[in-house]
């Protein structure tokens, strides 16, 4: 069906101002927050209710228009890339708070609440919601839901599928199900796993209940300066081992402190070669306690500084430089490229090794910023769009990131998801019979194939081009399929 | 154990190509739990001879296990490097499997505070309704490859897959802890173990009976030694003999022979008025219900459903009531739907979660 007649069945029961087809509105649609990939959709909607909503998916369905749902588009993957034949549709304009009961601790809303909102509005009764991606000022509890993101305090307190409770979801032919419950489980299978990180492909999440947690009294941090990567693992290891889960463990390598350091003066040691952040909270005899202790192990484990926060001031000051990562990437080099694979922790410093070489390699800097505590890593690619060549060469150095997480038996995506940007590592992370089975657990919710198609999961045809051009342990990727 | 994989998928590929039911099988602990087979199952699948951990390093906070290995060697082992399964599951007798707990998919008293079964699996190894060996997640705290096909399993009861191996999530063990006892009715308890778990208080479980309020901190010496200054009642003396009793089911309460009900509701929900005796855990969010009559299915439902849950025949000794909350019928489609795509001839565990899965 053409864009017109499309946006004139819109017309029927959308106003004007949310439905948008010219080019220059379409604009701030074409890409998320991976901007190297960008489409302009057929046309933009902007519903702003529920029975909206149902009429949008309806129509998409009864004239087979591919559909593909937006949060606040600060998605790393490409997962909101618009299809250039369907119909992009922001959830932006959901952004109601429905209800807080502080008593069940917790909140109702709708997809477009801004992640901060909602510990914003918690707050009042001395709770919060606790998956706090650094995107939270500006990224959507839908997108969150989507993309199951987490946050640097996500060892002790989970990701985002540990911390909701109920779904409300429309499928692609407008049917409304509901998923989880007021309860802590509900009947029949976890369907409730199944949509979190499912990328837009399985229906459309219009309301969400979370979990709110008491906030805790005290938090206090431990910034730690090492001369060797190895041993800053190696003490993560050990806080570990002393039966510990800090609240948050975040690492940083040379080049991102001297980044940061310029950028914000957060007083991070410039000599040091990692420099490990160890944030402790509870009650204040239990933060007494472990930071206690917390200190011991890092002097144990070859520091060669060690400071405390005295006070929330110096906590937020030191967290600031680890928060500015991004930016401060974004200062020294025109453009940067952010991967998220995770890796068993104990392989870290053999993989940073590798990521070393690469950089060698490529001729591109590599910044790590890494949740060492869950083996979360984030090497930013450091590149220059305007040098023909070389984003190619970035994506070509992130791709094989990638691909020795997996090998150090990990995985190619922590928390941004695949979207557009992984589907290629998808063939190597997984087996035909695998990537089958993805195929029908979306077929089971679409089987049309309407939602964001091309997203999330390769098709085998894809899988077995690229195989031909892998060779992986010395044996053929889908040796099983004809090669094209 | 390739050998054994093998076996496996021989009996899987019989039974789909016969169309004939395979019930899978680990210690039969939980073979109560979930509706009896419609048809007497031609073949069994036994998963203790697929056992082992597979890998484990505590500082990894990571356990790889085969389904097949005894609950219970799991335990023991996590203790002796402190740590544990944090969701406590119920083993229900001394050869309970991992891959029993996994299928069960039942947590036990730290479940409101630390989360289920499902929370704690990153990975697992399945085989499907046509003997594929596929695998799912991996050995990685954080992992959004894929759908979460994993977390999928848990509570599934079979009905998908023979789970081969699993990875969890495990933590450490608080150093120290203590339970509180307090004198109270219903609806104040209610109200207690909600406004408790709204502080920063290191509550890691909650058991109301017989007009006693059991209240279980865990943590830090020095957090559990202020906290019970907080909150005052009497110290429980066997507190781990306890709690060890509700999570198995021996408590005095859950009397053998009595139809046992278990309603998940919102934790806040006032006091549900039914006839026989209840018991609640999970700050109110979890009631159990027993008695031996009087007690009327689609009442409990229907009330358990007014409150934001569901209701489950827990122990239902031989009713032929069904045992699970019956779905609506856009849910029970998908869950058709995703059955037919696991497992197209319909051979795992029919019947057990609900009439045609
Ligand atoms: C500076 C920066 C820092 C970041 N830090 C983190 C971090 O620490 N941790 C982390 O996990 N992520 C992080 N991210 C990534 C990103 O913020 C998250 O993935 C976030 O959850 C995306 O939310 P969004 O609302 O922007 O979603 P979008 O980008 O708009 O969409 C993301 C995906 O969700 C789908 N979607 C959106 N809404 C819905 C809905 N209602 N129903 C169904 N599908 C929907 C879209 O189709 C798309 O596939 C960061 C990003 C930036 C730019």
């Amino acid at each position: 069906m053409s864009v017109q007649t499309l946006v004139d069945q819109f017309r029927s029961f959308l106003p004007r101002e949310a439905i948008l087809f010219e080019a220059e509105d379409l604009r701030p649609y074409e890409c998320d927050g991976l901007s190297a990939y960008r489409q302009l959709p057929g046309a933009v909607v902007l519903p702003q209710t529920e029975e909206q909503i149902v009429k949008i998916l309806q129509l998409c369905h009864a004239t087979r228009t591919p559909l593909v749902a937006r949060g606040a588009g600060t998605g790393l993957s490409g997962g909101a890339l618009p299809h250039a034949q369907g119909v992009l549709m922001s959830l932006a304009k959901l952004n109601k708070i429905i209800a807080i009961d502080p008593l069940a601790r917790t909140a109702r809303v709708q997809p477009g609440v801004r992640n901060l909102a909602i510990s914003e509005a918690a707050a009042l009764y001395g709770l919060y919601y606790a998956p706090d991606p650094s995107s939270q000022i500006a990224c959507s509890i839908g997108g969150n839901v989507a993309e199951n993101s987490g946050g640097v305090h996500c060892l002790k307190y989970g990701l985002t599928v540990h911390n909701i409770l109920k779904l409300r979801v429309l499928t692609i032919e407008g049917e409304c199900l509901e998923i989880g419950g007021d309860s802590l489980d509900s009947a029949g299978y976890d369907l409730l796993a199944l949509m979190t990180g499912s990328e837009g492909m399985l229906g459309i999440v219009i309301e969400i209940t979370v979990k709110l947690l008491p906030k805790p009294e005290k938090a206090q941090l431990v910034m730690t300066a090492f001369d060797d990567v190895l041993k800053a693992g190696n003490a993560v290891a050990n806080v570990i081992a002393a039966g510990i889960i800090p609240a948050g463990m975040e690492m940083m390598d040379k080049i991102t402190i001297h980044a940061v350091e310029e950028f914000l003066h957060a007083g991070y040691d410039l000599n040091a070669a990692a420099i490990l952040l160890c944030e402790s909270d509870g009650s204040a005899e239990e933060v007494a306690d472990e930071i206690e202790r917390i200190q011991a192990i890092m002097q144990q484990s070859g520091a060669t500084g060690i400071r405390t926060s005295r006070d929330e001031a110096e906590r937020l000051k030191l967290w600031a430089g680890r928060k500015a990562a991004f930016p401060a990437a974004g200062r020294v080099s025109p453009d940067y490229y952010c991967m998220d694979g995770t890796i068993p922790r104990k392989r870290l410093a053999e993989v940073l090794h590798g990521i070393d070489q690469l950089s060698q390699q490529y001729g591109l800097r590599c910044m790590n910023v890494f949740h060492a505590g869950d083996g979360n890593l984030h090497p930013l690619i450091l590149y220059d769009a305007n040098r023909p060549g070389e984003l190619e060469k970035a994506e070509e150095f992130g791709g094989k990131i990638l691909e020795m997480c997996i090998h150090a038996g990990g995985t190619i995506t922590g928390e941004h998801g695949v979207g557009m940007e992984k589907i290629n590592q998808m063939c190597i992370q997984f087996k035909t019979d695998e990537l089958q089975i993805f195929h029908a657990v979306k077929a089971a919710f679409d089987p049309l194939g309407l939602l964001n198609p091309g997203k999330a999961v390769p098709t085998l045809h894809r899988c077995a081009e690229l195989g031909a051009m892998h060779v992986h342990h010395g044996e053929l990727k889908f040796a099983d399929l004809p090669r094209f | 154990m390739q050998v054994i994989i093998e076996q496996y998928q021989a009996l899987i590929r019989a039974a789909a190509d016969n169309k004939t039911p395979l019930q899978i099988r680990g210690g039969g602990t939980k073979h109560f739990y979930g509706n009896a087979p419609a048809e007497q199952p031609a073949a069994f699948l036994d998963t203790t001879a697929y056992h082992g951990i597979v890998d484990y390093e505590p500082t990894e906070l990571v356990m790889t296990a085969r389904a097949g290995t005894r609950l219970a060697d799991v335990e023991v082992l996590l203790t002796e490097h402190g740590q544990m399964l944090a969701f406590e599951p119920p083993h229900f007798g001394m050869a309970a499997t991992l891959g029993g707990c996994i299928a069960a998919g039942l947590s036990g008293p730290r479940r409101a505070v630390a989360g289920a079964v499902r929370d704690f699996v990153l990975g697992l190894r399945l085989l499907d309704g046509t003997g594929k060996d596929l695998r799912f997640g991996g050995q990685v705290m954080k992992n959004v490859a894929g759908y979460d096909v994993s977390r999928l399993m848990a509570g599934a009861l079979g009905t998908l897959g023979v789970i081969l191996e699993v990875s969890l999530k495990v933590l450490p063990k608080p150093p120290a802890e203590t339970t509180l006892q307090f004198s109270m009715n219903e609806a104040v308890a209610i109200e207690r173990m909600n406004q408790w778990a709204g502080k920063p208080l290191p509550v890691s479980a909650t058991c109301y009976v017989d007009g006693e309020l059991f209240v279980r901190l865990s943590g830090a010496e020095s957090t559990v030694r202020t906290a019970q200054i907080k909150l005052g009642g009497e110290v429980l003396p066997e507190s781990e003999a306890f709690w060890q009793s509700i999570r198995e089911q021996s408590y005095g309460f859950f009397q053998p022979g009595q139809p046992l009900w278990r309603l998940s509701v919102r934790s806040t929900a006032a006091p549900l008025v039914l006839p026989g005796k209840q018991l609640f855990e999970w700050n109110g969010g979890l009631r159990w219900l027993s008695g031996d009559d009087g007690l009327d299915a689609e009442t409990i439902r229907q009330l358990a459903k007014d409150v934001g849950g569901h209701a489950t025949l827990f122990r239902n000794h031989g009713s032929p009531l069904p045992v699970f909350h019956p779905l609506d019928s856009a849910l029970m489609t998908i869950h058709r739907s995703l059955k037919q795509q696991f497992d197209p001839s319909g051979i795992f565990n029919r019947g057990r979660l609900y009439p045609d899965l």
